[in-house]
């Protein structure tokens, strides 16, 4: 048998490490979808790195039965910028959390997106600080009593994928830990995107943020406040798919279907960034009344050059056009002079 | 007229940024070289950009030392200043000699230029009697080249760009040099532009004949060529010696070259060097802030690229974090300090040692690095390619140390051929387990690097990171024992690349004797010529310079002991000092430098006749 016809299975991306998470943590699910989904893309193991950054959300390298990297803090998106610039035929992977990817690894993101290296972010955002037990994050509400905010968060969070798409990110998406089909899809749908890979997890920390993403995750509440955006297909949503999106102008509007025609609601294109633009922007906190749906799916995809593709072609180029250098004219240079 | 045999002469050709001082200095330095004289330069750039013109903070200088003897240094004090305004004079009247000949263009003397350099009202230096004790030649350079343009059809401001030419044509007459080189090179400058080579080439020759033709008695010198080694020479920068150096061991290893880094001066010539180098696969990456660019060098080196990241002092202290990651999965990679006066933003176009003690020791938990430093500008393309060489060999991130005074110095450089570069033998891990067996990351060889396995190896998959790991797996492990032992295997590594690198050599002087001085990096040149001096007068002193500064050299130590006294010269606070005492045990004593500027020879020499007296 040759090697191309062994197929692997979740289990073959599984390592012999102790997974070292708190019980009941979402970091475990999304594992599991990351392992069910590899082999499904047909790419072999050593054709992938995982590189993350530190926190909880970071050890998942040690996890995965690939080639893989737990870096330092924020850095993880610039690991895997110069790994893809040295080596574009790699798979590569990074994983970090809210803080890691928007605190302090911030200024990486914006450029790791702004460059589109053909990479994957899956940023794990818990709302929280989980290895630092507890503190809040860049991604936090307004208001939230964490250790470090006893009396109340007094920072206006991001809201990240609005963020992500300000820095001209060329595929950006939601997904969560408790919904694992869904998971799957966006992880695939990340994969075949060629460019940066933006996709956000909501994460339940259950033992610094327990239940934050509550109201999109649990049953009796998930249908009337998710928008599960799927292409070319209208903005349904509600207990009974009852409640559409309508565009007024550029101002979103929830209409009920009983009164409004489905053909008359918010078709979703991936390709249009304006309509993406309002999707990121759909951010009510679920606890406020009237409130929007928060969008989960794949919002915004385009089509744009990669870094390390243009980096290959100027090199390329440059042999075309100069030769390949050759070391002793290098030396040399243009002038020399002979005693 | 009488010529006069010189055996070695310093001139400074200093003037407003706009001027065009730096492309004269380096044409003369061309055709110094060309003649067979050998030669040092040294260019001398203001602080800001666009300083205001005609003051003191925008005047650019070229300083450059050529003689028919054996040339160290870009030279201490001056035998000629060319100045093209007032500030310039200002500037740097102080390190004229006396006797020494003072070129000006007049024009630049006019109030709104004095004013400009804060000379007190109605004073003009060059009318007041104050420059007695040199030779004064006053040029109204302006006004000539205008006159040699007036038929060109050029704009005054184009007619007056010219005006160094006029300079430099005039400096050729009086060290009677050929024109040849620098028609060659206005003709390739500006080949698009055929009325500008002759306009260039017009006000070069009339700068030569002005010399020539005038009444006034004009001096003219005769320098020979120097008695330098056979061969075939270029000049060469430190900076682009660096980046040579770089590609070299890229090209002898086999390996595709990534260079990460963020703009910083005097680091940047680097990057601009390298990027001009794609066809050799060379990939430069402007990353968005210095922790970008050594990290993605990091992931470039994971992936099995050469991975290099330069800064200077500023850029380095932000990459210490990741140094320690590069130290913990230990990989190869290269950093390049490009040493400039500090501490915080300090004073960026000026010269310093004093990131020694930060490349040693500035990083947090034990984390050695091996250090190179080069000491002149050819030597940073050894210097580069050695930092490569124990990075690849030793699987350890290095630092390269150059600094401001002899990245941006030039100098002769008699080059290798390539293929007399030893090669850079690199093999990554395959996959020779047997069934069932484990492969092991950490698992190292007789000089205590481990595998080098990249990704794309099948079999060979694994995980690394900062966390502390266990022995040979490289599992995260927290047990005690563990982290001492590897804290103590990862020391070792670094110390016994002792045994890999050349025993430490003395430049001059007896192997035992009164006083050794001791340098490391850019004070080379002083020392070697106080050093030459001091021992031709009959002094008994030696002179050792230190490349490897971590590990030292195994006979260092010992060298040190045939000494009764050792002196340690350093552009800054006392860094070398520090390590060796503590190494050593010896009482060495220091000579402190820290005017942003390099020892001139003489400093040195005072210190040593002090010493031995
Ligand atoms: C330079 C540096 N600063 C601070 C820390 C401490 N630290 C580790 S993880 C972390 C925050 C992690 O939060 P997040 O990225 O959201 O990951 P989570 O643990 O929530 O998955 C902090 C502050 C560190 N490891 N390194
Ligand atoms: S602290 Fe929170 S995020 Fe971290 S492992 Fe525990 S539950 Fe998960
Ligand atoms: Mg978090």
């Amino acid at each position: 048998m040759t090697t191309a016809e062994i197929k692997l299975t979740a289990k073959d991306f599984v390592t012999d490490q102790e997974v070292r998470w708190c019980p009941g943590c979402g970091d475990y699910s999304i594992l599991k979808q990351v392992q069910t989904v590899m082999p499904e893309l047909g790419i072999p193991r050593e054709q992938i790195v995982f590189v993350s950054g530190i926190g909880c959300s970071s050890r998942f390298p040690y996890y995965m039965e690939t080639y893989g990297m737990h870096s330092i803090h924020g850095r993880a998106t610039a690991v895997a910028s110069g790994l893809k610039a040295a080596r574009p035929d790699l798979s590569v992977w990074i994983v970090t959390g809210d803080g890691d990817a928007l605190s302090i690894g911030g200024n990486h993101l914006m450029h790791l997106l702004r460059r589109n290296f053909d990479v994957n972010v899956l940023m794990f955002n818990n709302e929280i600080y989980g290895l630092t037990k507890g503190q809040y994050s860049p991604a936090s509400p307004f208001g939230k009593v964490t250790k470090s905010t006893p009396m109340g968060s007094i920072d206006h969070p991001f809201n990240p994928l609005a963020l992500c798409l300000g820095a001209d990110s060329t595929f950006i998406a939601r997904s969560m830990d408790r919904d694992p089909i869904h998971l799957r899809e966006v992880l695939k749908r990340a994969n075949a995107h060629k460019g940066t890979s933006m996709v956000e997890i909501y994460q339940n920390c259950n033992v610094f943020n327990d239940g934050a993403f509550e109201v999109f995750t649990e049953k009796a509440t998930k249908k009337l406040n998710t928008l599960m955006v799927e292409q070319a297909k209208p903005l349904v949503f509600g207990a009974n798919s009852d409640k559409g999106i309508k565009l007024d102008g550029f101002k979103p509007v929830v209409v009920d279907l009983a009164d409004v025609s489905v053909n008359e609601l918010w078709i979703h294109d991936e390709k249009d960034q304006v309509k993406a633009s309002i999707l990121v922007r759909l951010f009510d906190a679920p606890s406020d009344e009237n409130t929007l749906p928060r969008p989960f799916g794949v919002f915004y995809t385009e089509d744009r050059f990669c870094y390390e593709t243009e980096m290959n072609a100027q090199i390329a180029h440059a042999i075309e056009t100069k030769g390949a250098g050759d070391l002793d004219d290098l030396i040399r240079g243009k002038n020399t002079w002979t005693i | 007229m009488k010529t006069e045999i010189k055996s070695d002469v310093v001139i400074l050709f200093a003037g407003d940024s706009g001027d065009g001082i730096q492309l004269t200095g380096s044409q003369f330095t061309t055709t110094a070289a060309l003649f067979g004289n050998d030669i040092s330069t040294f260019p001398n750039f203001p602080a800001e950009i666009r300083a205001p013109q005609g003051t003191i903070a925008g005047v650019s200088g070229f300083q450059l030392h050529f003689g028919s003897v054996e040339i160290f240094t870009a030279g201490d004090a001056y035998d000629v200043l060319v100045v093209m305004n007032a500030a310039a004079l200002k500037a740097n009247i102080k390190q004229l000699k006396p006797g020494g000949i003072i070129v000006a263009n007049s024009d630049g003397f006019d109030p709104k230029n004095l004013k400009l350099a804060k000379y007190p009202d109605g004073v003009n230096p060059l009318k007041d009697g104050s420059l007695e004790k040199f030779k004064v030649y006053e040029i109204d350079v302006t006004k000539i080249t205008r006159i040699a343009l007036a038929d060109s059809g050029l704009g005054t401001k184009e007619m007056d760009r010219s005006k160094n030419m006029f300079v430099l044509g005039y400096i050729y007459w009086m060290y009677n040099r050929s024109l040849d080189n620098s028609i060659e090179f206005l003709k390739e400058q500006f080949k698009k532009r055929p009325e500008l080579i002759d306009a260039n080439v017009k006000v070069l020759k009339a700068g030569f004949n002005y010399g020539d033709t005038v009444e006034a008695p004009m001096h003219r010198f005769e320098v020979k060529p120097a008695p330098v080694a056979k061969g075939t020479y270029r000049s060469i920068m430190g900076n682009q010696a660096a980046a040579l150096g770089l590609v070299a061991a890229a090209q002898k290893s086999g390996l595709t070259l990534f260079y990460g880094t963020y703009p910083i001066t005097p680091a940047s010539d680097i990057l601009h060097e390298l990027s001009k180098h794609k066809n050799f696969g060379v990939k430069t990456f402007q990353a968005e802030d210095e922790i970008a660019a050594i990290t993605s060098s990091i992931g470039a080196s994971f992936g099995g690229a050469l991975g290099v990241t330069a800064s200077s002092g500023p850029g380095i202290a932000l990459k210490g974090e990741a140094i320690g990651l590069a130290f913990m999965l230990e990989i190869p990679l290269v950093i390049v300090n490009v040493q400039r006066g500090g501490p915080s933003t300090g004073l960026p176009t000026k010269t310093e040692q004093a990131d020694l003690l930060q490349a040693l020791y500035g990083r947090n938990g034990e984390a050695p690095v091996p250090v190179v430093a080069s000491y002149t500008p050819s030597d940073c393309f050894y210097g580069a390619f050695e930092a490569c060489r124990l990075a690849l060999e030793f699987m350890t991130p290095v630092f390269f140390l150059s600094d401001g005074y002899i990245a941006n110095g030039s100098e002769p450089w008699k080059f290798p051929a390539a293929a007399d570069l030893p090669e850079l033998k690199v093999s990554f891990a395959k996959n020779e387990l047997k069934e069932g067996e484990a492969f092991l990351p950490y698992k190292r060889n007789e000089k205590l690097a481990r595998p080098w396995a990249i990704p794309g190896t099948k079999g060979l998959e694994h995980r690394v990171g900062g966390i502390e790991k266990e022995n040979e797996t490289g599992n995260i492990s927290y047990d005690p024992d563990n982290h001492e032992l590897m804290v103590k295997l990862r020391q070792e590594k670094v110390d016994r690349i002792a045994d890999y690198i050349p025993l430490q050599t003395l430049d001059n002087g007896n192997e035992k004797g009164k006083l050794l001085i001791l340098g490391w990096g850019s004070t080379y040149g002083s020392i070697k010529t106080a050093v030459r001096d001091a021992i031709a007068e009959g002094l008994d002193v030696s002179h050792a310079q230190v490349k490897y500064l971590n590990p030292f050299p195994k006979n260092l130590g010992d060298m040190l002991k045939n000494f009764d006294k050792v002196l340690i010269p350093e552009i800054n606070n006392g860094q070398l000092i520090k390590v060796i005492r503590d190494k050593y045990f010896i009482d060495a004593k220091g000579l402190n430098k820290i005017k942003g500027m390099p020892f001139s020879s003489d400093e040195i020499k005072e210190k040593i006749k002090e010493m031995l007296k």
